[in-house]
């Protein structure tokens, strides 16, 4: 089913956020705002939001720490050999390794966890967008049902848009 | 101060150089080809041309590694340790210095490869499995050295490029010249939605999270590559919280050398104000106080142990050949650092540039002190003859080292946006017009 975009351009967070509150309370349609930094009040708007990307850091970390005793474990059993006196399985040293690879790994799958959950990275996309939204005004998106479009049109000029675009996607 | 003088401000740094930032680069090229010169020399003729002799085995090269390891610890500090205390002045300062971070552990990671006798198999220190059926020794501080130095690397460059990422966005919407591809790359296709925030938002404070035991770890780590021998001078438990200590000390002094040229060469007066100067060299203080009392604590220990070899080469550190570079680094780290209580000293900019060279200077010398003065006063009499004294390669590569870094820096000023926009925007509250840039206006909100 075809969809209409529309799209709210704001000269402030705050109207964004009004506007992006009312689009979701009345189930107008998907809503999507853009602004150009981290926006509180629009986070409040959108309502309570949980990233996933904590997940993904606990999941490196603790393959990492594994790893990180694995990998010392392996090696000094796979070509014995005592150095200083010490049992070939020393624990304290390893710590050191397992350690590091516990935030190297933790590091690496924080960042592959946002890479998904935010969907980059995306050279090329369709969606409506505006490039004064990386730098000093908010976009509304919203994507509805036609018939829904004139109701959405409505919130988003009433909330203080200065220009509202449509387009089909 | 409003959004789009924040972006038109900071992305006016991007545009072309002028004569003086020309002139700099011309002369930092100069003396990384000296270095690299320097270096194409000692591979040629192998490490015979440092100036090495028994049984002072690692000098200089070490030196600078410690060095500038350390120098990179204030990096992490702003960005990711006064993240997490919510100390929102950083915002101004914390781009440069995450900068600082990456570049100065990229010049700390050739001096180990440097170093090596055949330096072409430094993949040697990494664990793969080979025909030679051989694996590194994981009891080897110097194997810890590489897994720190290497996560500290990997970790604080995705830090610096994933924070830079809405503001390439901004480069690329905005920046119209030859640039523009190469940000719409590095930008992934980031629009600022929501969703794409609040990822975003998690991202940074677990990351900021992970870096924060990095501060502690990494120059622990390196300091385990001395404290874990034997050798009077280096056989201590002090090592690694003396060492982390020395480490943020020297790392905030080059956050204001490099800042405070980067000011005025960029117009940036309104976003980096004295506040931040004075806030940088407050954190100086404490910094170098524990870096006395290391030093004091040092002697004390030699002393009270009773260990006569121990207390010989901290006597000798203090009286013997090399007194003069030890007495220098007590005057650079100990005592300048001490006129930073007086406000006045902290609020004017030329005070701190030179203070701040002054303790690079020193820092550089305390690891000079320790590495040099240590191996030349071991255990046996019959080695304590001679004095080292570096040759023309060693100081080439040695100089070339800093304009290595140094170019990285001024490449990075005049291609990437130094001061994070979307942080100065989220500071700046939302359209308001507040000029905040010291963060002090959002802070008295509740």
């Amino acid at each position: 089913m075809s969809q209409t975009h529309l799209l709210g351009i704001f000269d402030a967070g705050a109207k964004a956020a009004a506007a992006a509150g009312t689009l979701r309370v009345d189930r107008l349609g998907t809503v999507t705002v853009y602004s150009p930094t981290l926006d509180r009040d629009v986070d409040a708007a959108l309502g309570p939001g949980r990233s996933p990307v904590r997940v993904f850091t606990l999941v490196g970390g603790i393959l990492g720490c594994v790893l990180g005793f694995a990998l010392p474990i392996y090696t000094v059993l796979d070509w014995p050999l005592i150095t200083g006196g010490k049992p070939l399985i020393s624990i304290p040293p390893f710590v050191v390794i397992a350690f590091e690879l516990t935030i190297l790994l933790a590091a690496l799958m924080t960042v592959i966890g946002f890479l998904l959950a935010s969907g980059l990275p995306r050279l090329r996309s369709h969606a409506p967008y505006d490039p004064r939204f990386s730098q000093d005004r908010w976009g509304v998106l919203v994507a509805c049902a036609p018939e829904r479009a004139d109701a959405a049109r409505q919130r988003l000029a009433q909330a203080g848009a200065e220009e509202v675009r449509h387009g089909n996607v | 101060m409003t959004f789009q003088q924040i972006g038109d401000d900071i992305l006016g740094t991007l545009r072309a150089p002028g004569r003086a930032y020309l002139t700099a680069l011309g002369a930092i090229l100069i003396v990384l080809a000296w270095g690299i010169y320097g270096l194409a020399h000692q591979i040629q003729v192998g490490l015979g041309a440092a100036g090495y002799q028994p049984p002072v085995l690692w000098a200089i090269y070490i030196t600078n590694f410690v060095f500038w390891v350390g120098i990179a610890h204030s990096g992490t500090l702003i960005s990711a340790v006064l993240f997490l205390f919510r100390a929102r002045w950083r915002t101004s300062v914390a781009r440069a210095a995450e900068a600082m971070t990456v570049f100065a552990v990229m010049t700390a990671g050739l001096f180990p490869i440097i170093h090596l006798g055949r330096p072409w198999y430094f993949y040697w220190l990494f664990p793969y499995p080979n025909e030679r059926g051989l694996w590194v020794n994981f009891r080897s501080p110097l194997i810890w050295d590489v897994f720190a130095i290497t996560t500290y690397l990997t970790v604080s460059a995705l830090f610096l490029y994933l924070g830079l990422v809405p503001d390439l966005a901004t480069a690329r919407d905005r920046i119209r010249d030859w640039r523009r591809p190469v940000y719409r790359a590095l930008a992934l296709g980031w629009r600022g939605t929501d969703r794409q925030w609040r990822h975003f938002h998690s991202l940074y404070g677990l990351f900021a999270a992970l870096a924060t035991p990095l501060v502690v770890s990494v120059h622990s780590v390196v300091s385990w590559d001395f404290a874990m021998s034997i050798l009077p001078g280096w056989h201590s438990t002090i090592f690694a919280p003396y060492f982390v200590a020395g480490a943020i000390f020297s790392g905030l002094a080059m956050v204001i050398t490099l800042l405070v040229p980067m000011r005025a060469l960029l117009h940036l007066e309104a976003y980096i104000t004295l506040h931040h100067f004075e806030n940088l060299a407050k954190l100086i203080i404490p910094t170098s106080l524990i870096v006395s009392y290391a030093y004091a604590t040092e002697f004390f220990v030699a002393w009270y142990s009773g260990n006569t070899f121990e207390l010989g080469t901290f006597v000798d550190r203090a009286t013997g050949a090399y007194a003069p570079f030890f007495w220098t680094m007590v005057f650079c780290n100990c005592v300048v650092p001490l006129s930073l209580f007086w406000k006045r000293v902290r609020t004017s900019l030329r005070a701190l540039f030179v203070i701040s060279i002054l303790i690079n200077i020193g820092m550089w010398l305390e690891r000079f002190v320790i590495i040099v003065s240590s191996l030349a006063h071991s255990f046996d009499p019959a080695e304590w003859v001679g004095v080292y004294r570096p040759t023309w390669v060693e100081v080439a590569i040695t100089a070339g080292s800093f304009a290595w870094f140094f170019l990285f820096f001024l490449l990075f000023v005049r291609n990437v946006p130094s001061i994070s926009m979307s942080e100065m925007k989220e500071m700046s509250g939302p359209a308001s017009g507040i000029p905040n840039p010291d963060g002090e206006a959002r802070e008295k909100r509740p």
